[in-house]
């Protein structure tokens, strides 16, 4: 806090004081009260979230059999896990299959979210001019986040079912005549529930780039002749570059991970890297679970560094 | 940007409108589809009104034990609202002054927020077993750590903490320091500034981490799936339903399962409306001349 050291207007006897007993409670022993209070929150991410990654790690090169892990070094995990891979080509082998099906959807909904995101944050930062409407119109879009993914998802199922509404209404007016089946369980469902959920992960933080530009910006551009979508591009996207790449962090780490909603809106059907670790656990291969939890991790990082190249994220919170 | 509103405003506004639509369009079609009548299906049209399938929940007959999931759930987000509150305004705290490995606490931080669930899960999962077998073969009639509240709680913990402490850290992005500097020059001991000078101040925003605390632990999912030991949340039980139930029962539930959200949501925003007026009334006696 370099402003205690300012001298202000309570420049006081007071004032020379406190500067007096801040010198003497040395760095030190202020690092120690700031490890007291930081203290419960590295002890719960020591114990619940860095230790397990070890666990994880160390687990993935070890031995299994059909009911139990076994603590020897083995790379079985990882072999089995890439079964096939050389000997199948110029086929690919499942797990390969199972990758670029995630990273498909994966790319789908990223361009989704970012594209509805961008636009919806757009009009919440330029268009509404109140702070008491731009408050109450953010927290429309914020509710449903607070509320059950699963029956976000479940929500689907009369809309897009069999007999859904959707159904329904395009036979009604004579559109088709047999029910979509695509519409449900299938990778339409997978891409429109993700871009449901998760939205609100790329609105918040490029709305909070967003507002932090200086309106004057803005101005000027157009008094110098600027069309509207010149300034979008040149000036309103760059500045809002931090809020974009938080915000594809965001979906693209969820998305790659996950089997929730491609298990339920997917009808259990579609393979992702995510359900390949579930599958594994359900069938006890711990260090098999391991070893593809190992490699995710691994392209998963590898997404992040590559995006966080481009911003500094400690910089824009 | 004149005053009058341009093309583009009505363009966006309309995208915005259908936004929202989408956003709770589906999640309306559910809470009207668990009225159905009793010999409704689980699509449109509504065949009669009734509240057969709320008895249903409510009698547990044709579900699982719902009303034990219901509580277990309730009871382990009202522990992970308190805990998280705790934890992350004192963690704040510290990032207000240098600390040693305030830059990892962090990142760490930062990590376990976006870190795929399913590995996070995973790993307490494994964590917990390892040490189970070692317990096992040191102590007599050992069974397990695993459970709600040990590592189903850690695992919320990591999902609900980071968000505490981005919230903490946008609350003193605009605290101004010098309340607290005056309060100390005053004589006010640390515990004394904090208490009766920075926590009125930020406990809109404290309200705000609760809410974070509690909803986030009521709906989880992902992180519990392998980490919660032998007994379900309800988001779990929800989710196991989604490939067995054919019946509006789900619906129902699903209803319930909201309306205890929406419950939570309520009265986090009016007590932050609450304490948002006192502290405009309260606050500053400026202008009101000498005192």
């Amino acid at each position: 806090m370099p402003s205690r050291d300012l001298p202000h207007a309570a420049c006081g006897k007071s004032f020379f004081l406190r500067r007096k007993i801040d010198l003497s409670m040395t760095q030190d022993r202020k690092s120690f009260i700031g490890w007291l209070q930081a203290g419960p929150m590295m002890l719960i991410f020591a114990l619940f979230f860095l230790l397990p990654l070890v666990f994880v790690t160390i687990v993935s090169a070890w031995d299994y059999n059909e009911y139990e892990m076994i603590p020897a070094f083995s790379l079985r995990g990882y072999t089995d896990t890439f079964e096939g891979c050389i000997a199948d080509l110029p086929e690919l082998c499942t797990i390969l299959k199972t990758y670029l099906k995630t990273v498909k959807l994966c790319l789908l909904t990223w361009s989704l979210t970012l594209l509805i995101g961008f636009t919806v944050a757009y009009f919440l930062a330029f268009h509404v001019r109140s702070k008491t409407w731009q408050i109450v119109l953010t927290l429309l879009c914020t509710i449903p986040f607070w509320t059950s993914n699963v029956i976000r998802m479940i929500a689907w199922i009369p809309l897009l079912g069999r007999n859904g509404l959707v159904n329904k209404g395009l036979q009604g007016m004579g559109l088709i005549k047999q029910p979509l089946e695509w519409l449900l369980f299938s990778e339409f469902s997978v891409v429109l529930a993700l871009v449901h959920l998760f939205t609100f992960f790329m609105v918040v933080p490029i709305f909070n780039s967003m507002i932090r530009i200086d309106k004057r910006l803005i101005e000027a551009a157009y008094d110098a002749g600027a069309t509207g979508w010149q300034t979008l591009v040149n000036i309103i996207i760059p500045l809002a570059k931090p809020g974009i790449v938080i915000g594809s962090i965001f979906v693209i780490t969820i998305v790659m991970g996950d089997f929730v909603t491609i298990g339920v809106m997917g009808g259990q059907q579609i393979p992702s890297a995510g359900k390949i670790i579930e599958a594994r656990l359900n069938a006890l291969q711990f260090p098999a679970a391991a070893a593809n939890a190992v490699i995710l991790l691994g392209i998963t990082i590898l997404i992040i560094s590559s995006l966080t190249r481009i911003v500094d994220i400690r910089k824009e919170l | 940007m004149g005053d009058r509103r341009s093309k583009s405003f009505y363009f966006l506004g309309a995208f915005f409108i259908a936004y929202v639509l989408f956003l709770y369009g589906p999640m309306f079609a559910i809470y009207i589809l668990s009225f159905q009548g009793p010999d409704g299906g689980l699509t449109f049209p509504m065949n009669g009104v009734s509240l057969v399938w709320f008895g249903k929940v409510f009698s547990g007959s044709g579900i699982v034990d719902i009303g034990a999931a219901f509580n277990r759930s309730l009871k382990l987000g009202l522990v992970v609202m308190i805990l998280t509150v705790l934890i992350s305004v004192s963690a704040g705290m510290a990032f207000r002054k240098a600390f040693r490995g305030s830059t990892i606490l962090f990142y760490v931080a930062i990590a376990s927020l976006i870190m795929p669930s399913i590995i996070t899960s995973l790993g307490i999962a494994l964590e917990f077993r390892l040490l189970d077998d070692f317990l096992v073969k040191h102590s007599e009639g050992w069974t397990t750590a695993m459970g709600l509240f040990t590592s189903g709680l850690g695992a919320h913990l990591t999902w609900t903490l980071p968000f505490g402490l981005l919230i903490m850290f946008a609350i003193f992005n605009r605290f101004d320091g010098r309340l607290e500097e005056a309060a100390r020059d005053l004589g006010a001991t640390p515990w004394q500034t904090f208490r009766h000078v920075v926590l009125p101040i930020i406990l809109p925003s404290v309200v705000g981490i609760g809410l974070f605390g509690f909803t986030l632990s009521w709906d989880e999912l992902a992180r519990s799936s392998q980490a919660i030991g032998s007994v379900n949340t309800l988001p779990l039980e929800l989710q196991g339903l989604t490939t067995t139930v054919t019946k509006p029962d789900i619906y129902a539930l699903g209803s319930l399962t909201s309306a205890v959200s929406f419950l939570v949501i309520f009265v986090a925003l009016i007590v932050i409306l609450v304490l948002q007026a006192r502290q405009r009334r309260h606050g500053s006696d400026a202008g009101k001349g000498m005192v």
